[in-house]
């Protein structure tokens, strides 16, 4: 019966499985969503949305589901009883209303109620007849008629109202790549090998070793195996990377985990890498590129990040430098070819979506970098080609540029 | 509403919002893991002590750390004991044979071997390796397993109760969220802390209280703040300011004790400069 709403949340792309939607048909044979509407938002959200980020959808699934019904029969009948029996409900009444009401039984006006709750078809706001919002009829909620009676709403607040709120909209995330993905794309990005500490024991040499002792206990110990590739990851922040730093610092909380590489190091730049790179994103310590050079073993793997989005000047000409305090003798590209060479692997993750590549300075910086988009996909490319080598991507046509330059 | 359903209503000590107590009590009908997720500092952890304090119930905890393995969860077969015990001899003449001596169970482990329900707090689990909650997996749903030097199985006689808690600090596996049931503690409104406050501080006035909160909420709407200060930073500091004796209303020129709210340098400079403008 409800398989339409599990069509509706999955249509709004919030992951739902037969498995959680099996669960919350128990969990409401069970009765656990107390025979509300208001109990069914809360058991339906408990079992099905797992993310916090996924919560806006969901009251927007739910308010576009259910936004015709008003009420639940159980809880109907309840508050009538319950207006009807409580005598301070009848304050501010006229003598001759009273008699009125005196002379309407319960009985009949739940009869009345059910008729009118028959007859109306649909969402119904203000009037003096229907049930619903607004109005001076005697059944709805946030009338005007002093003495209606209030439909659901009353008793905290109800699930339309939550639902209506959209209190999540901020925890929404649609992006591309969130931590976990980057995470498992660069597991890929090991050589694993034992060094380090001996604290790990080794049971079978152990065994072996005391055999051989005729029984005299020798435990060998090891070394755990560690992954043993070496990081250098170098980021482009600020200017046209603004929009971009959500995704940049989640690559980075991916990458920087403790224990992941023998060896991580991160510098910023500002849209290319002139004579140094920063170790903060102030840019108020710079490390001159020829002494991080000088102190990267050549198996390093170098990781850039970045649009690659200058002007052509930035990036060829000497002097270049659109960055404060730089004077550069060398252009950008003549530095970019400096860092490319002295590492055996290097790659350039770019954040720009593919189809904005081409006729920009990306096409230049492709030449030099094999690069892939920051994406699920270029990432998992990136890191085989780390790995691995294999053919790097054609960006465009960077000679074109090169003749210019020379021209 | 059936006694079996709304067990848990909270404690006299832990006020539990209503969102709340009803996920619990769905999770404790299913018989499914609660996954407990909010801000530092929302009560998470405390959750499974006043649940099992709620329901009478003996609590396991299983604190889990960077290192953690999900076997280790279960038991740890102690290899070097046994070696040491075949070549010198067990102190109490044991008998190296039996392997089982050398088999201690984990958490987990003694929460499916213990005779009667228990609750079970696994608690910041991602602060695991990635895979941890998918090897957990099988153990969670079938409340049982097998151990494999003595070929003995454990079950659970009754499903224990298991809380996860977790920081919003990495994502889990969907495989690991399909299982569970799943609540976000939002931070609580301001008459849910006039409330939690009053049970930690039965003593406090009103007007004490609400220059407090007035304080509090204030802080935490600053923006830019790296770590807004959280519900048990709150205790804390009405705690020094009523040992103190400090009258908030008072006192001019700066929030006294702001270093039991505040925790970065960054943030009390902040603070300070927008005080002053």
């Amino acid at each position: 019966m409800l398989i339409d709403f599990l069509f509706e949340l999955r249509a709004r792309k919030l992951p739902v499985s037969t498995h959680e939607w099996m669960a919350l048909m128990e969990g409401m044979a069970l009765g656990l969503h107390e025979s509300s509407l208001d109990g069914f938002y809360q058991l339906c959200r408990t079992l099905c949305v797992k993310d916090i980020a996924l919560y806006d959808a969901y009251d927007e699934a739910f308010l576009a589901y259910f936004k015709d019904v008003h009420t639940d029969a159980l809880k109907l009948t309840e508050e009538l009883r319950a207006w009807l029996a409580d005598p301070r409900s009848l304050e501010g009444l006229t003598d001759e209303q009273r008699q009125a009401m005196a002379a309407l039984d319960l009985d009949k006006l739940r009869e009345l109620f059910e008729q009118r709750l028959k007859e109306q078809k649909g969402r119904h706001d203000g009037g003096n007849r229907w049930i619903g919002t607004g109005g001076t009829s005697p059944f709805g909620t946030g009338g005007k008629n002093p003495n209606a009676m209030r439909v659901g709403g009353g008793g905290g607040r109800s699930a339309m109202q939550v639902a209506d709120e959209r209190r999540f909209r901020e925890y929404r995330r649609d992006v591309v790549l969130d931590v976990r993905q980057i995470d498992v794309a660069l597991r890929g990005l090991r050589r694993l090998g034992r060094d380090g500490a001996e604290d790990e024991l080794d049971l079978d040499e152990t065994i072996d070793q005391t055999c051989r002792n005729a029984g005299e206990i020798e435990v060998v110990f090891r070394p755990p195996r560690r992954n043993r590739v070496k990081v250098l990851l170098l980021m482009d922040v600020g200017g046209s990377m603004d929009p971009h730093s959500e995704l940049m610092s989640r690559v980075f909380t991916a990458a920087s985990r403790t224990g992941r590489f023998a060896k991580f190091r991160s510098y910023y730049f500002h849209n290319c890498v002139y004579n140094a790179v920063y170790e903060d994103a102030q840019f108020r310590k710079p490390v001159p590129v020829a002494e991080l050079l000088s102190h990267s073993d050549r198996d390093e793997k170098l990781v850039m990040v970045g649009d690659a989005l200058m002007h052509p000047a930035e990036l060829l000409d000497p002097g270049g430098a659109s960055f404060l305090y730089t004077q550069n003798r060398a252009s950008g590209h003549e530095w970019l070819r400096r860092l490319a060479a002295h590492f055996r692997s290097a790659v350039w993750c770019n954040p720009e979506p593919e189809r904005f590549w081409p006729g920009t300075t990306i096409e230049v910086i492709a030449s030099v970098f094999a690069m892939w988009p920051l994406s699920l996909d270029g990432l998992a490319h990136a890191v085989r080609y780390l790995v691995r080598g294999g053919e790097r991507p054609r960006v465009g046509d960077p000679s074109k540029w090169m003749k210019s330059m020379v021209g | 509403m059936s006694d079996v359903f709304d067990q848990f209503q909270g404690t006299a000590s832990y006020i539990a919002s209503e969102e709340l107590r009803h996920a619990v009590n769905v999770a404790v009908a299913l018989a499914r893991p609660l996954l407990v997720r909010g801000e530092p500092g929302t009560g998470k952890t405390l959750l499974a002590e006043n649940l099992a304090a709620a329901l009478g119930l003996p609590l396991i905890r299983w604190h889990v750390k960077s290192t953690t393995k999900a076997k280790d969860g279960l038991y740890v077969y102690d290899t070097v004991a046994r070696l040491h015990d075949s070549r010198f001899g067990g102190t109490d003449g044991a008998n190296v044979r039996d392997i089982a001596k050398y088999i201690k169970l984990g958490s987990l482990g003694e929460a499916l071997a213990a005779p009667s329900r228990v609750v079970l707090l696994i608690d910041e689990i991602d602060k695991a390796d990635l895979e941890f909650p998918n090897d957990l997996l099988h153990e969670l749903d079938a409340m049982k397993f097998r151990i494999d030097e003595t070929g003995r199985e454990i079950a659970a006689a009754e499903r224990p109760i298991v809380i996860i808690t977790s920081n919003n600090e990495k994502e889990l596996p969907d495989a690991f969220l399909r299982r569970c049931v799943f609540h976000y503690i939002q931070f609580p409104s301001r008459e849910l802390m006039t409330e939690i406050v009053r049970v930690h501080h039965p003593d406090i006035t009103d007007r004490v209280l609400d220059n407090a909160l007035e304080v509090f909420f204030g802080l935490r709407s600053t923006p830019r703040l790296r770590k807004k200060p959280s519900t048990s930073e709150l205790i804390d500091w009405i705690c020094a300011l009523k040992k103190a004796g400090v009258d908030l209303s008072r006192v001019s020129g700066g929030i006294p004790f702001l270093g039991t709210l505040l925790k970065t340098e960054q943030d009390v400079e902040l603070v300070g400069k927008r005080a002053k403008a």
